[in-house]
């Protein structure tokens, strides 16, 4: 009995890794298919021969470089704004208690439960009068608006997490506060604040359902909404490029979690909830 | 739902003013006056683009706005409710969602357990199973969306074709055929949200104090008993809270389902978010799908509520 628990235990961790990673490799397999591959009946994860044009077909394939780039934009300015914003305020939560602290703390809860469905009707009415509907600009502002509420509570985490001690010293040592935070809280944050970064690229990269309802013309397209495009029209020819393009687009969020993997499993949500 | 939220924390607020005790006095207040200065950058876009549009959200459902270049509407009371409470397709919808948030949530819960006591064990391929069981999280939906239809696809999947070869059928549309489409995309729900499930647990699973597990040994128990006796007690508290997050954010969920299948077939997939999106954008009726939000909304926390209560009252009578 006792001996049959280990080889039942690896039989169960080995179906959980191919429903996990079968789907992974399938894409990836797709990618490197002729379409002939693809359309024939003989089904089979390793491609007949590696067929790297789909890589090449998607990027020529209008648009996709071009909503590469503004979803790289859109990206890059909001984790830039979130970060710029969300410093200062971890901070404040982290460090002083009162009202502010518990509103502060109780709308990121909120934010994480929100119904986007209810804000995306007057948010674009809002956007509408200020001609910032269909505009990357608009978009940036509501990714870092809506990356804020979690982006700060990983933050302050971070914050907390720094003894107070030893900004007490710097205080002793006459330096006023902005002095303490610059060079005392925010050379031991780096770690922290490159981690929120990262999560709200990943954040801004990935979004979907904002980018659809905003964005009209196909030239302020990001990567999903492009890729969302081509799957209506999936003809035979275009499964290839179109599983090139989804991987190019995943690669982001997998680059983000082999550098953070260790952090994760250790305790990146532990360490963020430290209050 | 489907904006930015790769990670999100697991536990409750901490209760605030229990540490230090308040300071008073003029030192106090140019302390809060240098909180807000550090707290207002962040305050005003979360005021303009999240707390104005909740509110106007919520005013708007009861208007008969119309999504139109020069939009003129009027107060039309609890119409849009009374029309809604007629409205055999939304509650078809609703109840659509709710079975896609309960077994998402219940499958997610089952196999996260599952995966995080085998993680939690001395097993080989550990690094190799949590590198796996991290990358659907973070995944564009999009892109998971687009993975899955390649899985299910009707010709050339490998799923009807590994059927096939077990002399099973293997010409079902899963993603088209009114019987399978709901199971179908529960099992992509199942795949993207079981990660964040799995590392939760496994995170609590290594907080529960070796000592705990060996007295119980020590007094006979078995594996069984060490897991409904010690471990899942143990684990009580994040169970419930990792539970009722799943069920709001699979009950919110949108963007997975909208690109695998639009709602179809015939309206089998369609969750009350897609519902509420088609009304407000393709028809055009921002008033009345303003009034389906915030149903949701209620609804959600009503039951939420209750299941909260119910799991403090448990708790309580332990």
């Amino acid at each position: 009995m006792r001996t049959l628990v280990r080889p039942a235990q690896y039989a169960a961790l080995g179906l959980y890794i191919a429903f996990l990673g079968f789907p992974l490799l399938w894409l990836v397999s797709a990618s490197l298919k002729s379409s002939g591959e693809l359309n024939s009946l003989s089904v089979s994860l390793i491609p007949r021969e590696l067929h790297w044009d789909n890589f090449s077909q998607a990027l020529e394939r209008q648009g996709l470089v071009r909503s590469a780039s503004n979803s790289l934009v859109v990206a890059l300015v909001s984790t830039a704004l979130v970060v710029l914003v969300a410093l200062p305020a971890a901070y404040a939560l982290a460090r002083f208690r009162g009202i502010m602290r518990t509103l502060g703390t109780g709308w990121i809860l909120v934010s994480q439960v929100f119904p986007v469905i209810l804000v995306i009707l007057p948010l674009f009415l809002i956007l509408r009068t200020v001609n910032l509907t269909d505009s990357l600009v608009g978009l940036t502002l509501v990714h870092t608006t809506y990356t804020l509420p979690f982006a700060l509570w990983m933050l302050q985490g971070y914050v907390a997490a720094i003894p107070t001690d030893l900004e007490e010293a710097g205080a002793m040592d006459g330096a006023n506060r902005l002095a303490v935070l610059r060079r005392i809280v925010f050379p031991l944050l780096m770690p922290g604040v490159v981690a929120t970064a990262m999560f709200s690229f990943v954040s801004s990269w990935n979004e979907f359902f904002f980018a659809l309802v905003l964005l009209q013309s196909p030239e302020n397209y990001t990567l999903p909404i492009t890729l969302k495009m081509f799957v209506g029209g999936e003809g035979k020819v275009a499964l290839g490029p179109l599983a090139a393009g989804s991987v190019l687009a995943a690669i982001p969020s997998i680059v983000f979690f082999s550098i953070m993997q260790k952090k994760l499993t250790g305790g990146l949500l532990s360490g963020a909830v430290k209050g | 739902m489907s904006a930015p939220a790769v990670t999100r924390p697991d536990r409750p607020a901490p209760v605030p003013g229990k540490g230090l005790p308040r300071n008073r006095g003029t030192m106090a207040r140019a302390r809060r006056r240098e909180a807000a200065a550090l707290v207002l950058p962040s305050l005003l876009p979360v005021l303009v683009l999240s707390v104005a549009p909740l509110v106007v959200g919520v005013l708007l459902a009861f208007t008969d706005a119309r999504l139109v270049r020069n939009p003129e509407y009027q107060l039309v009371g609890l119409d849009n409710f009374t029309r809604l409470v007629e409205n055999g397709f939304f509650w078809e919808s609703f109840r659509i969602g709710l079975v896609w948030a309960v077994s998402v949530t219940l499958l997610q819960l089952m196999a996260g357990m599952g995966l995080a006591l085998l993680l939690a064990g001395d097993l080989k391929l550990q690094g190799l199973t949590r590198v796996l069981a991290l990358i659907p999280w973070a995944m564009p939906p999009v892109v998971v969306a687009i993975m899955w239809r390649m899985i299910y696809s009707p010709n050339a999947g490998p799923l009807n074709a590994s059927l096939g070869a077990l002399g099973l059928p293997d010409d079902i549309n899963w993603l088209a055929n009114f019987s399978t489409a709901l199971p179908a995309v529960v099992v992509v729900g199942v795949w993207v949200g079981m990660p964040q499930t799995t590392v939760t647990l496994l995170a609590g699973l290594q907080q529960i104090p070796g000592e705990l597990h060996e007295a119980a040994s020590m007094d006979g128990a078995g594996a069984m008993r060490r897991f409904t006796s010690v471990t899942l007690p143990s684990l009580r508290p994040i169970i419930t809270s990792i539970t009722s997050l799943n069920f709001i954010w699979n009950f919110n969920s949108f963007s997975l389902v909208y690109v695998l299948t639009e709602g179809g077939p015939g309206g089998k997939t369609m969750l009350p978010m897609l519902f509420t999106y088609l009304e407000a954008f393709k028809n055009r009726n921002i008033g009345y799908a303003a009034a389906m939000g915030v149903v949701l909304v209620v609804v959600v926390v009503v039951l939420l509520t209750g299941y909260l209560w119910s799991q403090f009252r448990e708790e309580k009578t332990r």
